[in-house]
């Protein structure tokens, strides 16, 4: 899957700050909310931001912090907005 | 379990599980492959371990309903773990024990408030967190 790092490793909140600062279009979901084949790790309700065609969403790893990533993924903007 | 960069991970979680086993609870071990790999290998006759899990399939498994537990214990040393902990309180039914350690926990202590907390000023030894677990006496009395 082909991403691109907006802000790398800082603490969930940072992460989750910075998407709703950043982008118009929020959608909140819970944890566990399933996207790109992945189920969200975080505190809820968890910021999503949409950018056109683009997803961006705060991306946990356990050993390096949170991260906000941005992906293509024109079929999850759909269903975020149907959700 | 998270990255076990932290050595006190690891003991705890097999002290941990031994005492679970002996009250008689069937126990899964999750986390990373870096965590469960210093699980099997530190259990080669799995004595204390005995099922293991991948972190990222058991919070999708928990998620589509397929399982769920009920007790989660959270091994939290850094932020990541206290999404890890809130992660849990969304999608789980379990009663869930913060076990927090590391240098500076107090920060951590105060994300994990409405959770159980174990928690210890613990990095290399182990005893202290252990000191803390063995405070509790049942963890079955913990489900009723």
């Amino acid at each position: 899957m082909n991403y691109e790092i907006l802000l790398p490793s800082s603490s969930f909140k940072e992460c989750a700050e910075y998407i709703k600062k950043n982008f118009k279009e929020i959608h909140y979901v819970q944890a566990g909310y399933k996207i790109f084949n992945n189920y969200l790790i975080g505190i809820p309700p968890i910021p999503i931001g949409v950018d056109n065609e683009y997803i961006i969403i705060p991306y946990v790893k356990p050993c390096h912090g949170c991260f906000v990533l941005r992906i293509a993924g024109k079929e999850e903007v759909l269903k975020l907005r149907k959700f | 379990m998270g990255c076990p960069e932290l050595p006190v991970q690891t003991a705890a979680a097999l002290y941990l599980a031994n005492k679970l086993n002996f009250e008689g609870f069937e126990v899964t071990s999750a986390g990373n492959k870096a965590a469960i790999n210093l699980l099997i290998d530190s259990d080669p006759g799995k004595h204390y371990i005995r099922k293991v899990m991948d972190l990222d399939r058991c919070i999708g498994d928990i998620v589509e309903k397929k399982m769920d537990f009920n007790l989660c214990f959270v091994f939290i040393h850094s932020d990541s773990g206290i999404s890890y902990l809130a992660t849990f309180k969304s999608i789980s039914n379990a009663k869930l024990i913060a076990v927090i350690f590391g240098k500076e926990i107090e920060p951590l202590i105060k994300a994990s408030a409405g959770s159980m907390i174990i928690a210890a000023k613990a990095v290399h030894n182990p005893s202290p967190l252990r000191l803390k677990i063995d405070g509790v006496k049942s963890w079955a009395a913990l489900m009723k």
